[in-house]
C-alpha cells in the first residue's frame, strides 16, 4: 500500500522462552480501522505496546509517517496516540484538569486544546461532567474520557486496546461513533479486541495466534476464505445437539449459539440431509435448520481450528 | 522542554494539594518527632530512685546519706534495713540503684584512711546505669574531699592528708549546659526531612506507575529526564519548606540557638534533598506497587537513621559499621545542621561535607536515572 500511515514489518518480542510476536507484518493507511484479533496470549497487547513505543521489539521495525518510531521515538510521539486497556487517569484531578494536562504535554495551543476538548466532550456526552474529578466517574465514563484525552492532540495514528472491555453497551456505540468520525478525518486506528462483534466493523482484520499472524483480510475476504459453509440449527437442546452431531463425516466444527449451534461442515447440500437424519434417530428436537454466512466468530474458531491442525 | 516541566509541576502541586494524606505526612509526623525528641528524648539522667542501707549508723554516714538525698540526681525512695530489703528493692526496679555503707565507714574516715562504700547498680538500662554511677563517684568525691579537709583543718594537718589535688575547671563549648534538646533539634530537622521527602517522592513515582499514567506519559513526547524533573521539583521545593518550618520551630519554641549562616544550611539542604530525592527514584524503580514501596522505605531508612550518628556515636560502632556510615548522606547533613545552628562556622569547615553530599547525590541520581529509564522498557 504507498498511502500507508503505519508500517509494520518482522516485528518480535521474545519473553524468556516464549515467543509472544514472532515477525508480524501489516500495514495501515489513513482513514482505516485495522483490527487485532485472537485469542488471549496471541500477543495483542505485546504488539500494541510495541507500536506504540512503550515496549522495545527484539527485532523488526515500527515505521508511522515514513520515520522509524525506534530510530526517532521523540519525532512519532507527536502523531501517535496510544490507549490502553485501562487508561492513565488522574483520579485527583478533574475531567478537565486531565485533558488538559495531556494537551500540554504534547504542547497543544490554549485555544486549540480548549476547542478540542469541547468537540470531543460534547460527541460522548460528557460536557456536565467537566468539573468532576476522573476518580468519581464511571468506567464506560473513564474510558471517553481517556479517549479524550488520547485525541486532545489530533493524532494521525490511534492505537486502541481493548479499549471497551468492560464498557457497557451504549458507552461502546458512543465509542464506536467517535472512531468512525475519525476515520472520516483520515486518522489511522489499530484496534485489539476481544469482541467479535466489534471486529466485524473494523476495515480490516488481522487473526492473531500464538504470536503469528495467520490470516490478514478485510471481514468480507475473511468469510469468504472460510472453507465449507456453515450451518444454523435452531434448538431447545443445544448440548444434545452438539453432541449427536459431532464426529459425523463431514463436520469440521460445532460453535453453540443463542439459538442453537452453528456447524461447520465441508459441503451444505450434501451433509444437510445427514445431519437431519442422525438428529432425528437420536431424538434431538430442531425448529429450524438452514445454511447462513458465517459470522466473525465461526471463522475465527474455524480459522484457528484449520491452523491449529496446520501446525 | 520548560513547557512540559513546568505543567508536570503544576499538575504535581495541584494534586498535592487535593491529597490531604499527603499534607498530612508532610505537617503532622514533622511536628510530633519535633515535639517527642524536643521533650522526651534526653540523656540526662535526674531523679533515679535509690536505697540506702545504712550500716554505719554514724555522724558521716548520715551526712553521706544527706549529700544523697539533696541531689537532684537521686531520689531515696527506701531505707533498708537488712541486705535483703536491698536486694528487693533493685529486684522489683523500685530502686536502680542500691548504697551499701558499711559499718566502720566513720571509724576509717576519723583515722584519715579510704573507706569503702558498695554501689549497686541495675545495669539493664547500661547507658543510665552508667551515668548514674558517675553521679555516684561524683557525690562520695566530692563528700571525701570536703570531709579530708574539714579533717585536716581540725586536728592541724595531723590527720586527714595534705590535699595536692587537681582541679578540673569544665567547659563544654557551643552547648555550655550539655542541653540534649541542642544536640537532638537539629537532628530531628535532618532526619525527618530524609524520612518525609523519601516517602514522599517514592510514593508520588509508585502511584503514577501503579495507576498507568506512567506509560501513558511516556507515550506523549515528554523525555524521561524531563519527567524526572518535572516529578521530583515539586518535592525539592516541599522539602525546603520543610525545613524551614521545622527550624523556625527549633529556634522559636525550643529556644535552640542558630549561629551560623541561613544561606550555608540552605546549601547543604539543596544537596542532601539531591541525595533523598535521588533515593526516592531509586526506590520508586525496584517497586511496583506503593505497599512495596512502604516496606522498602521501612527497610532503608531506619539503617540510615541508625548509621547517621543521630543519638548512637558513630567512634563507638565497629570499624565496618563506621565505614558503612559515609555512604550515608544523613551523617553529612547530621554535621552540617549542627553545625550551622550551634558552632555557627560555614563553608570553610563544612566543605568536606558539602563534598560528600554532591558526590553520593550525583553517584545516587546517576543510578536511579539509569534504572528509571531501564524500567521503562
Amino acid at each position: 500500500m504507498t498511502d500507508a500511515v503505519v508500517e509494520v514489518e518482522g516485528l518480535s518480542k521474545r519473553f524468556g522462552a516464549i515467543l509472544a510476536v514472532d515477525g508480524l507484518g501489516f500495514s495501515v493507511g489513513a482513514g482505516e480501522i485495522f483490527g487485532l484479533v485472537g485469542p488471549d496470549g496471541a500477543g495483542k497487547t505485546t504488539t500494541m505496546r510495541m507500536l506504540a513505543s512503550v515496549m522495545r521489539p527484539d527485532e523488526g521495525h515500527v515505521v508511522v509517517d515514513g520515520i522509524d518510531v525506534l530510530a526517532h521515538p521523540e519525532q512519532t510521539k507527536r502523531h501517535v496516540s496510544y490507549m490502553p486497556q485501562r487508561f492513565g487517569l488522574y483520579d485527583d484531578l478533574t475531567v478537565d484538569e486531565n485533558i488538559r494536562f495531556y494537551a500540554d504535554l504534547f504542547e497543544v495551543p490554549a485555544e486549540l486544546w480548549r476547542q478540542r476538548a469541547e468537540t470531543l466532550l460534547a460527541a460522548s456526552d460528557m460536557t456536565r461532567f467537566r468539573t468532576r474529578l476522573a476518580g468519581q466517574l464511571s468506567g464506560g465514563m473513564k474510558q471517553k474520557l481517556g479517549l479524550s484525552c488520547a485525541l486532545v492532540h489530533t493524532p494521525r495514528v490511534l492505537l486502541l486496546d481493548e479499549p471497551t472491555t468492560g464498557v457497557d453497551p451504549l458507552s461502546r456505540r458512543e465509542f464506536w461513533q467517535i472512531l468512525y468520525g475519525l476515520r472520516a478525518e483520515g486518522v489511522a486506528m489499530v484496534i485489539s479486541t476481544a469482541y467479535l462483534d466489534e471486529a466485524e466493523r473494523c476495515d480490516r482484520l488481522a487473526l492473531l495466534h500464538r504470536g503469528r499472524l495467520m490470516y490478514c483480510d478485510t471481514p468480507a475476504g475473511l468469510k469468504a476464505r472460510m472453507p465449507g459453509a456453515m450451518l444454523e440449527i435452531a434448538s431447545p437442546e443445544p448440548r444434545r445437539l452438539r453432541d449427536a452431531v459431532q464426529g459425523l463425516p463431514g463436520v469440521e466444527g460445532v460453535l453453540l449459539v443463542g439459538i442453537g449451534a452453528h456447524v461447520h461442515v465441508d459441503d451444505a447440500a450434501a451433509r444437510l440431509p445427514q445431519i437431519a437424519q442422525a438428529l432425528a434417530a437420536a431424538g434431538v428436537e430442531t425448529t429450524r435448520m438452514e445454511t447462513v454466512a458465517p459470522t466473525i466468530e465461526d471463522l475465527f474458531v474455524a480459522l484457528l481450528e484449520r491452523g491449529e491442525k496446520a501446525s | 522542554m520548560f513547557g512540559r516541566i513546568l505543567q508536570l509541576l503544576i499538575k504535581e502541586l495541584l494534586q498535592f494539594r487535593r491529597d490531604r494524606s499527603a499534607r498530612f505526612r508532610l505537617l503532622i509526623p514533622p511536628v510530633i518527632q519535633m515535639l517527642v525528641f524536643g521533650y522526651a528524648a534526653t540523656f540526662e539522667v535526674f531523679d533515679v530512685s535509690t536505697a540506702i542501707l545504712d550500716q554505719d549508723r554514724t555522724q558521716e554516714s548520715r551526712a553521706l546519706t544527706a549529700a544523697f538525698v539533696h541531689s537532684s540526681r537521686f531520689r531515696v525512695t527506701l531505707s533498708a534495713a537488712t541486705r535483703q530489703q536491698l536486694r528487693d528493692a533493685v529486684e522489683r526496679s523500685d530502686a536502680q540503684v542500691g548504697l551499701v555503707i558499711p559499718p566502720g565507714f566513720a571509724e576509717l574516715l576519723r583515722k584519715g584512711q579510704t573507706s569503702p562504700v558498695q554501689a549497686v547498680v541495675d545495669g539493664t538500662n547500661s547507658n543510665t546505669a552508667l551515668i548514674a554511677l558517675g553521679y555516684v563517684g561524683q557525690i562520695a568525691g566530692t563528700f571525701g574531699q570536703d570531709y579530708a579537709q574539714d579533717l585536716a583543718r581540725r586536728t592541724g594537718r595531723a590527720r586527714g592528708r595534705p590535699l595536692v589535688s587537681v582541679s578540673l575547671e569544665e567547659r563544654y563549648w557551643y552547648n555550655p549546659n550539655l542541653n540534649s534538646r541542642w544536640f537532638f533539634v537539629p537532628g530531628v530537622i535532618g532526619s525527618v526531612l530524609l524520612i518525609t521527602i523519601v516517602n514522599l517522592s517514592a510514593f508520588a513515582i509508585v502511584r503514577e506507575r501503579e495507576v498507568g499514567t506512567l506509560e501513558q506519559i511516556m507515550v506523549t513526547p515528554i523525555r524521561p529526564v524531563e519527567f524526572l524533573i518535572g516529578k521530583t521539583l515539586p518535592f525539592f521545593l516541599i522539602g525546603l519548606v520543610e525545613v524551614a518550618i521545622t527550624t523556625t520551630v527549633g529556634m522559636l519554641w525550643f529556644q535552640v540557638p542558630f549561629r551560623g549562616s541561613f544561606l550555608v544550611l540552605l546549601a547543604g539542604t539543596s544537596l542532601f534533598l539531591l541525595c533523598v530525592l535521588a533515593l526516592g527514584l531509586l526506590i520508586s524503580t525496584l517497586c511496583a506497587t506503593q505497599q512495596q514501596a512502604f516496606a522498602t522505605n521501612f527497610f532503608v531508612l531506619n539503617p540510615m537513621f541508625i548509621l547517621s550518628g543521630f543519638s548512637f556515636p558513630i567512634a563507638s560502632m565497629p570499624e565496618f559499621l563506621q565505614w558503612l556510615t559515609y555512604l550515608d548522606p544523613l551523617r553529612y547533613f547530621l554535621v552540617i545542621i549542627r553545625a550551622t545552628f550551634l558552632k555557627g562556622v560555614g563553608m570553610e569547615i563544612l566543605w568536606h561535607q558539602m563534598l560528600a553530599l554532591a558526590a553520593i547525590a550525583f553517584g545516587l541520581l546517576a543510578v536511579a536515572v539509569l534504572r528509571f529509564r531501564k524500567s521503562l522498557d
